[in-house]
């Protein structure tokens, strides 16, 4: 068996490839620990992977059939030792529950069959055949990839991490401007949109995205899908236009064109100021993926959807609202912003509802409503000061990339684990995909974990085990009790809120419904490469109460619509509302709120649980976090990776400075420091080469609409 | 840059920055000298294209280095074939892109970019565009981009309604933005032009005015009603946003403005005494360069104009004197005509029988002169600009733009009925907005002497009684020709202005309890008997000598001022002032 090649001795044993895990293994990595980071499935990402369509009607499948397996190899027991004992791990994943697949698409009538015949395997976005001719592949050998032998059952798994293919110079990473030309991820750079965001104008976002993309895909390297690039780019290009929509989108179609979709099994955003896009800025990672702005936050409210004016530019512009709501609004986000400066506002209510909070600050309903369920989006229970703090961190958010808080990555949230990884296997990092730890063994002197006993049978030592909470057998917990999230994703045939233009990523608020807990809705467009054209990919999460079809169901049909059944009346029913192609519904586990103490570990695992039904990923990261800092508490969590380009060379002058001359430009003047630095920011206003010294010194976030 | 942070750094970085600094100088300075050298031997290469280039592009504002540089271009365009040109100056734009990218507010930069999309044989301006719109969504204001994005449409001929759907854009993602809303204010009227006509019916009622078009207030740079209100509404959703946003606010006040006034004779003014004509013009000209020409009784008569104080070139009024004997007469009838040759236009004035004087004249009323600077608009259009305007006031107390518009809108609504509020909102705009508050305080007075103005001529009198209203500042004097009494007492006035000299009917002028100092304003009044000013700050001999151009003097008082104190005082007056028979100190 290949994996033999592994070596048997590393710094940190990783076991799962979710966020939390893939963060760590890139931390540890980055300074110089020898990570082993393995997942059992055979895609990265974990529960946080994103899957082409026909990859996750297969994954559907594989995944009901591994619960009947079971495996009950006991080589390993050989492989301990005097004084060691061990401590077994699961080998199945239960996190998932009551998938239930419905096909409203026409063609058939029994979905699961005719949906499992032309699936191939359960392949996440990256077929393997694929992935062996890429030729970006080389571009950033991992020592992983020379070191790692292939798992037994699916060749080798130990590339680095498939965001990589995509990282041609015409990306968009969070630290760049959408449209400048240099290619610079540093963080100075991302100063450089906090200004200049503020200043792009909506419009051109929406211009200027779709077509970048088409260049990515166009010139990027040979991508993996083996349809013809060409044709793509003109399709995902093309306006859509109504009548071509008219045209049923079959199951077939869908299938056929399985591979545009990447469909996310957790759905969240980044906060443009959360902790996970500065984690992205600050390591750098950010160039390993492209994003595009969440270009609208939308609602439910009186059985309509309707846009929330949130940013100055919104309230300006917005038709819903009278001139004077125009200035209620504006008056109450303005003081959120900086809330802390008014106690006086606020004080009473602090043992108060934020809602009742609201009643008193002279908004009408609908604006109530926009503040409460889709600024703050905290539930209507929330104290006044959960409700300031989630509005300021909003507010905050505002204007950095665009008009919305909010950012995705392109190709979908599966792609962050991936990116993570890759920095990981670019510093030495090695991966096996496939590949699972079958036992920890104890050293039952010190109760330590001394090595793990890998599927393959071979005993790998280390000094720290990072594990998926997922991989922790019954035995070994407490009495936990888990939460669960009810998910649903659905393809549409148009977007919840048409409008001028097709491509819009729209965050959808629906606030409760009888008694029923909020549910965020993320509508996808064709551009944010998560689904075929002339469709869109809806993701639907909440807390759960029940099953996720009984927690999501009732939003489903209030805002969507299904086809009429057998052909007649098409298109008639309902047609103010998108209609149903296809829909998922499953409840994932949410093992966020569990404390450590609930589980009998030995000291030196480390336990990373699994998504949570947040809108961020900041428990996520913070939990990274955390972690990385009793494993190596005297290193610093992901510094800076240097940027080949931004390299400054010892004598050179850095770029940007025009053709070697540089300040003295003006040299009678006999300027002082503050002229150069003034220059300095002025080449920087217009996106110039990097200066790392700028980097560090990042000033402090400034509130949006700022002049 | 705005809100940047600055780098502080260590002695040694500072130590190494000095020293690449100066490398980088030596360079630069021997670059620049090979680059005079060259030009002073008229050299008009390759390498001097290259060694300006390189210079230029760490330095663009170098405007000797940009002429030199169109002398080689311009030199090369004759050695060249037509592609090779086209090629050199295509090459030229990219440099320029460069050089943008280091200073994105280079002048010069900016300025041969033009030159060179002038000389180009085949402009691509939908680069140009795209440049242009590159660098705006940088920095939306940037001034340099805007003056050459204007220069761009110009020569491209974007369409109209093109550049106005480009002002929507930028507007919508930022309104702070005083460039786009003043291109907005370029485009709309030739976009959506105001037709004269109908004309409103708020100017209907005017039967003593000529009912040609050209009425004072129908001039160009006016926008259609249809549109205006639009307009209304997009920078009301502005202003209602963000209400401490000044851009908007102007770009309110020009909507809501008017245009300039027609130039024309407003008064012609005859006197058998002292056989004087007085002529009040619209606005301030130069009587002496117009071509104005006095026609009596059908002679056309050889006049030296004069202006009301010699310290005006321009000036609403201008006087003079006719040969003596022309109308001394009482007992002649007299026609004049003013003729200004220049604008086509004139006034006739006919002096009767028995009158000692007369004028003719439009009034203030007739003119609608103080509708502030407001429009014409119909009433009910700014009636409900009001409103609006009131109820962001309830939202925004304090707010000095809304306060301040309202001031506007009542003005041009009705300006006396509306005073108490006015005065006010006046109290209200110096608390919130100290910093100002003479500009209120005069901007008070003016409207003051307005609403005064008004009811006088409504009154038909020729008395003006202003006492007691807080005035700092005296202005619209041209207006009061014609007033032969005038109470000023109890303001804070600090001085009688030149432009006091225009109140060439005037007998008696009370101004007690100012704070004056200076009389220079009462200068050359042929009529002036009567002087009170008690209670005011004049402290010298030479402050009164103005005095002494007013013939007619008699009466002066000059109790409470500072002067009162000099010694000899009495005499030195009666030696100053003759005239005067009753002097009270």
């Amino acid at each position: 068996m290949a994996a033999d090649n592994l070596p048997t001795e590393f710094d940190v044993v990783i076991l799962g490839t979710g966020l939390t895990e893939s963060v760590i293994a890139a931390a540890c990595s980055r300074v110089g620990q020898r990570v082993l980071h393995v997942d059992r499935r055979n895609y990265y990402a974990g529960n946080w992977a994103s899957f082409t369509f026909n990859g996750l009607l297969a994954w559907i499948e594989e995944y009901k059939e591994q619960q009947k397996a079971a495996d009950s190899d006991e080589g390993w027991r050989e492989k301990l030792e005097e004084g060691e004992e061990p401590l077994l791990l699961n080998q199945i994943d239960t996190s998932l529950s009551n998938l239930q697949v419905i096909c409203y698409a026409s063609e058939e009538p029994e979905e699961e069959e005719e949906v499992t015949t032309p699936v191939a395997r359960p392949t996440p976005q990256i077929p393997d055949t694929a992935t062996e001719e890429r030729p970006g592949k080389s571009q950033a050998p991992p020592t992983g990839e020379t070191q790692a032998p292939p798992t037994q059952k699916n060749g080798t798994q130990s590339e680095p991490p498939p965001a990589e293919e995509r990282d041609t110079p015409n990306e968009a990473t969070p630290t760049e401007e959408k449209d400048t030309p240099s290619q610079d991820t540093t963080n100075e750079g991302t100063e450089t949109i906090e200004t200049q965001g503020e200043a792009q104008p909506e419009g051109s976002q929406e211009e200027v995205d779709p077509e970048q993309q088409a260049e990515g895909e166009g010139e990027g390297p040979q991508e993996e899908q083996t349809t013809p690039t060409e044709g793509d780019t003109a399709q995902s290009q093309e306006p859509s236009p109504a009548e071509a929509k008219k045209k049923k989108i079959t199951l077939a179609k869908i299938l056929k064109e399985g591979r545009r979709f990447n469909i996310d099994l957790v759905s969240k955003l980044l906060y443009s100021r959360g902790s996970l896009v500065n984690l992205l800025i600050k390591s750098n990672v950010s160039r390993y993926a492209e994003f595009k702005n969440v270009s609208r936050i939308l609602t439910y409210r009186n059985g309509k959807v309707e846009q929330v004016p949130c940013s100055r530019a919104d309230v300006f512009g917005s038709k819903q609202l009278t001139v004077v709501e125009k200035r209620m609004l504006m008056k109450f986000l303005t003081f959120c912003l900086d809330y802390e400066q008014h106690p006086e506002e606020y004080l009473d209510f602090t043992e108060r509802s934020f809602w009742e909070f609201l009643q008193t600050k002279k908004l009408t309903e609908n604006l109530q409503h926009f503040v409460l369920h889709s600024i703050a989006m905290v539930p209507p229970g929330a104290r006044t000061g959960e409700g300031l703090r989630a509005t300021q961190h909003f507010l905050r958010c505002l204007g950095r990339y665009g008009n919305t808080p909010f950012l995705f990555p392109l190709y979908g949230m599966g792609e962050i684990p991936q990116c993570f990884c890759r920095m990981c296997a670019v510093f030495g990092g090695i991966y096996c995909l496939r590949h699972s730890v079958q036992c920890l063994v104890l050293d039952k002197e010190s109760g330590r974990c001394k090595a793990v006993i890998d599927t393959c049978g071979q005993r790998i030592s280390c000094n720290h085990f990072v594990v998926e909470e997922g991989y922790i057998r019954e035995e070994h917990r407490r009495g936990v009790a888990y939460r669960q999230i009810s998910r649903a994703v659905l393809i549409t045939d148009r977007s919840l809120l048409p409008s001028e233009s097709e491509q819009q990523i729209s965050l959808v608020t629906v606030p409760p419904l009888q008694g029923g807990p909020a549910v965020q809705v993320i509508e996808l467009c064709s551009s944010s490469m998560t689904c075929m054209p002339g469709t869109f990919l809806v993701h639907l999460t909440c807390p759960s109460t029940g099953t996720a079809q009984e927690d999501l169901a009732p939003v489903v049909s209030r805002l969507f619509a299904e086809p009429a059944s057998d052909g007649e009346d098409q298109g008639e029913v309902d047609s103010e509302k998108p209609t149903l192609l296809w829909a998922l519904y499953y409840n994932m586990r949410d093992s966020t709120a569990v404390d450590r103490s609930g589980y009998s570990l030995p000291s030196n695992v480390y336990l990373c649980t699994g998504p949570d039904p947040a809108l961020g990923s900041d428990h996520a990261i913070s939990q990274a976090e955390s972690v990385f800092q009793q494993l190596l508490p005297d290193e610093e969590f992901c510094p800076p990776a240097p940027n080949p380009e931004d390299i400054v060379y010892d004598g050179e002058a850095p770029q940007g400075e025009g053709a070697g001359f540089g300040e003295p430009a003006q040299p009678e003047r006999g300027e002082g420091d503050g002229g150069e630095e003034e220059q300095k920011a002025e080449s920087e206003q217009d996106s110039e080469g990097p200066q790392t010294d700028v980097a560090e010194h990042n000033p402090t976030p400034a509130p949006p609409a700022e002049e | 840059m705005h809100g940047r942070v600055k780098l502080k750094s260590t002695a040694q970085q500072e130590e190494e920055k000095r020293k690449e600094r100066e490398k980088k100088l030596k360079v630069y300075l021997a670059a620049r000298d090979a680059c005079f050298n060259k030009r002073k031997e008229g050299v008009m290469d390759d390498e001097a294209l290259q060694l300006t280039q390189q210079l230029l592009s760490s330095n663009p504002d170098f405007a000797t280095l940009w002429n030199y540089r169109r002398e080689i271009l311009l030199h090369q365009e004759t050695v060249r074939s037509g592609d090779e040109v086209q090629k050199l100056y295509e090459e030229e734009l990219s440099f320029l892109e460069g050089c943008l990218k280091v200073n994105p507010k280079s002048y010069g930069s900016w300025h041969h970019r033009g030159w060179v999309c002038s000389r180009i044989p085949q402009p691509d301006w939908a680069r140009e565009l795209g440049l242009c719109d590159r660098c705006l969504s940088l920095d939306d204001r940037n001034f340099h981009c805007w003056d050459y994005r204007r220069m761009v449409v110009k020569l491209s001929g974007v369409p109209v309604n093109q550049e106005l759907q480009f002002t929507d854009r930028l507007i919508g993602s930022n309104f702070s933005n005083y460039s786009s809303w003043h291109y907005r204010s370029t485009l709309l009227p030739l976009l959506h032009p105001h037709s004269p006509e109908p004309p409103s019916p708020l100017r209907q009622p005017r039967p003593s005015r000529s009912p040609e078009p050209s009425s004072p207030q129908t001039h160009s740079h006016r926008v259609c009603e249809e549109q205006l209100l639009k307009e209304y509404e997009l920078v009301q959703n502005a202003f209602f946003t963000d209400p401490n946003d000044q851009s908007a606010w102007f770009y309110y006040r020009w909507l809501l403005g008017r245009a300039e006034r027609e130039e024309m004779i407003s008064c012609v003014f005859v006197s058998r005494e002292g056989e004087r004509v007085v002529v009040a013009f619209s606005r301030p000209v130069n009587a002496l360069a117009v071509g104005l020409v006095l026609v009596v009784d059908g002679q056309p008569l050889q006049v030296d104009w004069r202006s009301a104080h010699p310290r005006f070139g321009h000036s609403p009024v201008w006087i003079c004197e006719l040969p003596p004997g022309t109308i001394s007469d009482t007992s002649n009838e007299h026609n004049l005509t003013v003729n200004w040759t220049e604008k086509h236009t004139h006034r006739d004035c006919a002096l009767y029988t028995g009158r000692s004087e007369s004028w003719c004249r439009d009034s203030a009323t007739d003119q609608e002169l103080f509708r502030s600077e407001l429009s014409v608009e119909k009433t009910s259009v700014l009636q409900s600009e009001l409103q609006s305007c009131t109820q962001l006031l309830e939202l925004e107390p304090e707010n000095k733009w809304c306060v301040l518009t309202i001031v506007l809108l009542m003005r041009a609504l009705d300006p006396l009925g509306y005073e108490k509020e006015t005065l006010a909102h006046f109290e209200t705009l110096k608390e919130v907005d100290s910093m100002r508050s003479s500009y209120y305080s005069d901007l008070c007075s003016k409207f003051m002497i307005e609403n005064t103005i008004l009811k006088m001529e409504y009154a038909e009198v020729r008395v003006f009684s202003l006492s007691g209203k807080k005035l700092t500042t005296l202005c619209h004097l041209d207006q009061l020709l014609l007033v032969t009494h005038i109470n000023l007492s109890s303001n804070q006035l600090q001085a009688l202005p030149p432009q006091f000299a225009m109140l060439q009917c005037l007998e008696v002028l009370e101004a007690d309890d100012n704070v004056i100092e200076s009389l220079c304003g009462l200068y050359h009044l042929p009529r002036l008997e009567e002087v009170s000013l008690r209670n005011n700050q004049i402290s010298r001999l030479s402050d009164l000598k103005p005095l002494t151009s007013c013939p007619k003097l008699t009466r002066l008082d000059l109790r409470g001022n500072p002067i009162i104190q000099i010694e000899n005082i009495q005499s030195e007056l009666a030696e100053l002032l003759p005239t005067v028979t009753d002097l009270l100190l």
